[in-house]
């Protein structure tokens, strides 16, 4: 094969093991020489680099990933695509999928933001569907860092400059902050669209002889080698992988996305794939190994931006807003005056053969061939080792911790002030979370909620996800964060349908990383089981890592749920004076891992609250049923920072407040973080009939027209507050973190 | 009433502006895309919000000079109702349809909630549903919906009524705290706030679709008249 003048020959890659750059080890690079039969050259070693990269691959979390619940009756499309499908009824289907983009939000936080909202939109419309929402789920260090204000500010931005320019709500989403986010934030987003079950595409090369185009942006030299970065640790030498972070165009999203949505209405279209993370390389082989073909491409006809690019960067590149087409043969021209109304050039660069290699052609010669298999379904898969960090035993034989005596008052005011409960409203107020006028619910409530044009339904959208739990145990912590998602859905209104996850987590190849990988899972896969929600998609973060720490593992759960009727639509908010408040589930007095603690002892530690899947499921269903017999004003789950929270909650913005009296640990009952427990009003009329269905749901008092929340114990009032004051001090924190050096 | 509903490539306001009409106001709408020549046949013309050719160069600025806008200024001069809301606002400053130019938002950053607007003119064709200082609750969605214009602009504009809609409490900056404003004749109005985002009490607001209401009164009453 020709050599390119300043890329490596096959010997010199081998002799000066170039592979290591890459991110191949050497027993991959061996794998590489055996299935090629010779030493592969630079842009082979390159396309092999990536797509056994583990964002690609996923090659050490494939073992685990396996452990989910994918299946179910109105699952229409699992993991493995671009997007889980799920039937909705009235011959629609939700589509839906998360993804991480926290590395390269880390180094260029704008950029590496807004591109991670092009790439999960991609993802939704590249199976016919149109994008009707997006939400997210960020983590960052504390905000007294100057480097993580800048992170918050430029992430938000990001994601607002991207999807409000492309025209799609982010409708929802969760923040936390916590120190070992500090070097490594995380940066998800989540997509859902909407499809008629005959529009849905699959990314499939079938049909030899069909014609494979491109369509979108020119190929630059950007984002090369972006999943390879992905899959590492981040040091200091991260900076100077800027070059593989890419640059986002919504312009070019918005009328890529309009021209695919009509070309979906045109049977030319035989497949469609995003070129996401190793672009040209992971969509055209992916698409050809699951149709059981090969492709042939000639690079010269690819569309280049920059002049003199090698086959090399052409197909590492990650440039932006571009997709790739399978297309019957001799109607390309068909496909060509769809994207030609939009400004775009569709171009066809290559045929579906049926001998199964990737074929590249470069300057008349063939500058790579490889079978398509080994690229893509045939990637290494290694089991690692697996062992229980010596934490985990120390946290489980902690005693259990409990506050000493607090001042309510303060309390409560000292933990509206922690970022993590206080009010996001600086954040989503840069989203447009209205562009399509379907969102009935706005961010700030349980779940987002959106109506379904033309249908009496509306769907129900959430991401959750609380990392202090899973640090002590990501085992029940993994349970929570699939509980809790689904909380948010009943609170709504919804019955919770199916999980998108996003595993964010440290460096798999140390045992102790690995095992607290698997043992979320399996707390998540239980959860899944039990709810009846299975996982249809997802994405995997790794090495998750700086300066030699990892992250918490955080496996972020986005939640899709279903809302039959508009009168089902329920917020947290209460709604009128003399209706009564009760708080489902008593507290247990459980503390380990809770803001609480967090704030008092300044860490985490002992054992996370105790999940009970079967109680969880009892009360779940109970609370819908009585939702949906229209008994429920409003609905919260209790969760950071206990009832004195969620009540707090519940009363903002309503101009309302509340009086109840609380009966035995007063400090329990307000601080805790025992799971299950949800705070809900009732017309008082109801109340009886709520009584007797709920057998759980204790009384605690009502709401008033006097906006003071009033909180008695046993021995007198602790909490008389006026509501007002308790909300400023809750909108103040971010807004005092961030706009104190600006004019506004 | 049949109204169009200009696209242009980066337009995203575009299909809630069809349902508003359609769905909440029960009246003829239909798409128009820019490329097209002629708005003949159509009573009222709808420049909707987004991001027209992503808001580069400068807001507003390229979409000016597509193939649709002659006959968007015929229409004007004809005296058909014209409402160009968010970026169709910017598009009618850059157009000089109406007076004044945009800047970012004071505090820079794109700000989406709803606001209180105080109804300041009721005699026009857009407004005649509403009371003269009422306050009615229309969303925001906008990075740069700072209005600017020069003192002596200003003036004018306050002496004969063609400012429509001010803002209660001005979120981005405003000079004279603008947020919607009318050419001389009163058929072509700009605002920033989304009256099509107000239609439907579910989402929050139905203050934006007696402005829509507005329009129908009037093109029912001078079809009435020229029936007479």
């Amino acid at each position: 094969m020709p050599r390119l003048s300043v890329e490596p020959t096959p010997e010199e890659i081998f002799r000066d093991k170039r592979y290591r750059e890459m991110g191949l080890s050497d027993q991959e690079y061996e794998r590489i020489t055996a299935i090629l039969g010779r030493k592969p050259n630079y842009t082979e070693t390159g396309l092999f680099s990536v797509m056994w990269s583990e964002h690609c691959s996923y090659k050490t979390s494939k073992p685990v990933l396996k452990r989910f619940p994918t299946t179910g009756p109105h699952v229409l499309q699992g993991p493995g695509e671009g997007a889980g499908i799920v039937d909705i009824g009235d011959g629609l289907a939700v589509v839906f999928k998360i993804e991480s983009h926290n590395h390269p939000s880390a180094i260029e936080p704008y950029q590496g933001a807004a591109t991670g909202v092009g790439g999960i939109i991609r993802d939704v419309f590249s199976m016919g569907a149109r994008p009707v929402a997006l939400l997210n789920s960020l983590r960052f260090g504390p905000l007294a860092s100057e480097r993580v204000r800048y992170l918050l500010e430029q992430v938000v931005a990001g994601i607002a400059g991207y999807g409000n320019c492309v025209g799609i709500p982010t409708v929802g989403g969760e923040v936390a902050f916590a120190d070992c986010y500090e070097g490594n934030p995380l940066v998800n987003a989540m997509c859902v669209g909407l499809i008629r079950h005959e529009d849905i595409q699959v990314g499939r090369a079938s049909g030899i002889g069909n014609t494979v185009m491109y369509v979108g942006a020119a190929t630059g030299r950007d984002g090369i080698h972006g999943a390879t970065f992905a899959s590492e640790e981040l040091t200091d030498d991260s900076e100077e992988k800027r070059p593989a972070v890419q640059v986002g165009d919504p312009f070019m999203e918005k009328l890529l996305l309009e021209a695919c949505l009509e070309l979906v209405r045109c049977d030319a279209l035989v497949g469609m794939q995003d070129m996401g993370a190793a672009g040209l390389t992971s969509s055209a082989s992916e698409m050809a190994s699951k149709a059981g073909v090969g492709i042939e491409m000639n690079l010269d006809l690819v569309p280049q931006r920059e002049a003199g690019m090698t086959p090399y960067e052409m197909m590492l590149s990650e440039s932006q807003e571009r997709m790739l087409l399978v297309v019957e043969r001799g109607r390309e021209a068909e496909v060509q005056n769809i994207f030609k109304k939009w400004g775009l050039h569709a171009v066809a660069v290559g045929t579906v053969i049926e001998e199964k290699v990737f074929r590249l052609f470069h300057k008349g010669c063939i500058v790579a061939e490889v079978p398509v298999d080994a690229l893509a379904s045939d990637a290494p898969v290694y089991h690692m080792p697996s062992k229980e960090p010596e934490a985990y035993r120390s946290h489980q034989s902690r005693p259990s911790w409990r506050p000493d005596d607090l001042d309510p008052a303060r309390t409560l005011y000292r933990l509206l002030g922690d970022p993590t409960i206080a009010s996001k409203e600086w954040i989503y107020d840069q989203y447009d979370y209205m562009v399509q006028t379907n969102t009935v619910v706005a961010p700030g409530s349980d779940a987002a909620v959106i109506r379904i044009r033309g249908t009496k339904k509306a769907l129900a959208l959430t991401t959750d996800c609380n990392a202090n739990y899973l640090r002590l145990d990501p085992e029940v912590g993994g349970q929570i964060a699939v509980a809790e998602a689904a909380r948010n859905i009943i609170c709504s209104g919804g019955r919770p349908l199916a999980v998108t996850d996003c595993l964010n987590f440290g460096n798999p190849e140390k045992p102790e990383v690995f095992w607290q990988l698997e043992k979320a899972v399996d707390g998540m896969s239980a959860a899944c089981r039990a709810l009846e929600t299975p996982v249809v998609s997802g994405n995997v973060s790794l090495y998750n890592e700086s300066g030699r720490r990892a992250i918490d593992p955080t496996p972020v759960v986005g939640m899709v749920g279903l809302i039959e009727a508009p009168d089902h639509i329920t917020t947290s908010r209460v709604k009128k004076a003399g209706d009564v408040l009760y708080v489902i589930g008593r507290a247990r007095g459980e503390f380990g891992g809770s803001a609480l603690q967090r704030l008092l002892t300044g860490d985490v530690f002992g054992r996370p609250p105790r999940l009970d899947l079967e109680l969880e499921k009892k009360r779940q269903q109970q609370l819908l049923e009585e939702i949906r017999n229209g008994r429920i004003q409003s609905a919260h789950d209790l969760s950071e920072g206990g009832l004195a929270v969620a009540l707090c909650e519940s009363l903002f913005g309503t101009g309302l407040g509340a009086t109840i009296r609380i009966q035995g640990d007063a400090i329990a009952e307000l601080f805790d973080e025992t799971q299950s427990r949800f705070l809900v009003s009732v017309k008082p009329e109801e109340a009886e009939r709520f009584e007797a269905h709920v057998a759980d749901a204790v009384r605690l008092g009502e709401v008033t027209a006097e906006p003071r929340l009033i909180v008695a114990g046993e021995t007198g009032a602790f909490i008389d507050e006026a509501v007002d004051r308790l909300e400023k001090a809750w909108k103040g924190v971010l807004p005092c973190y961030m706009d104190s050096k600006t004019a506004n | 009433m049949k109204t169009a509903v200009i696209v242009f490539p980066g337009s995203n306001c575009d299909a809630d502006m069809y349902h508003a009409i359609r769905d909440n106001l029960g009246q003829e709408a239909e798409f128009i895309w820019h490329e097209e020549k002629s708005l003949d046949g159509f009573d009222a013309v709808m420049i909707p919000g987004g991001f027209s050719y992503g808001d580069y160069l400068r807001t507003g600025a390229i979409a000016r000079f597509s193939r649709i806008m002659p006959a968007l200024v015929q229409a004007a001069e004809a005296g058909k109702p014209i409402l160009g809301v968010c970026n169709g606002f910017q598009i009618l400053l850059e157009a000089g349809l109406l007076p004044g130019a945009m800047l970012r938002n004071r505090g820079l950053k794109f700000i989406c909630r709803p606001v209180e607007l105080e109804v300041v003119n009721n005699r026009t064709l857009f407004t005649s549903l509403y009371e003269t200082g009422e306050t009615i609750t229309i969303p925001i969605a906008h990075g740069e919906g700072n209005y600017y214009c020069d003192e002596t602009t200003l003036s004018a504009l306050k002496a004969a009524g063609r400012i429509v809609f001010k803002y209660r409490d001005n979120p981005n900056g405003s000079v004279g705290d603008i947020a919607g404003i009318v050419n001389e004749k009163g058929n072509v109005l700009g605002m920033m706030p989304h009256p099509e985002r107000a239609v439907d009490a579910l989402l929050g607001s139905a203050d934006g679709l007696r402005l829509f209401q507005s329009i129908l009164k009037h093109w029912r009453e001078s079809r009435a008249a020229l029936v007479r």
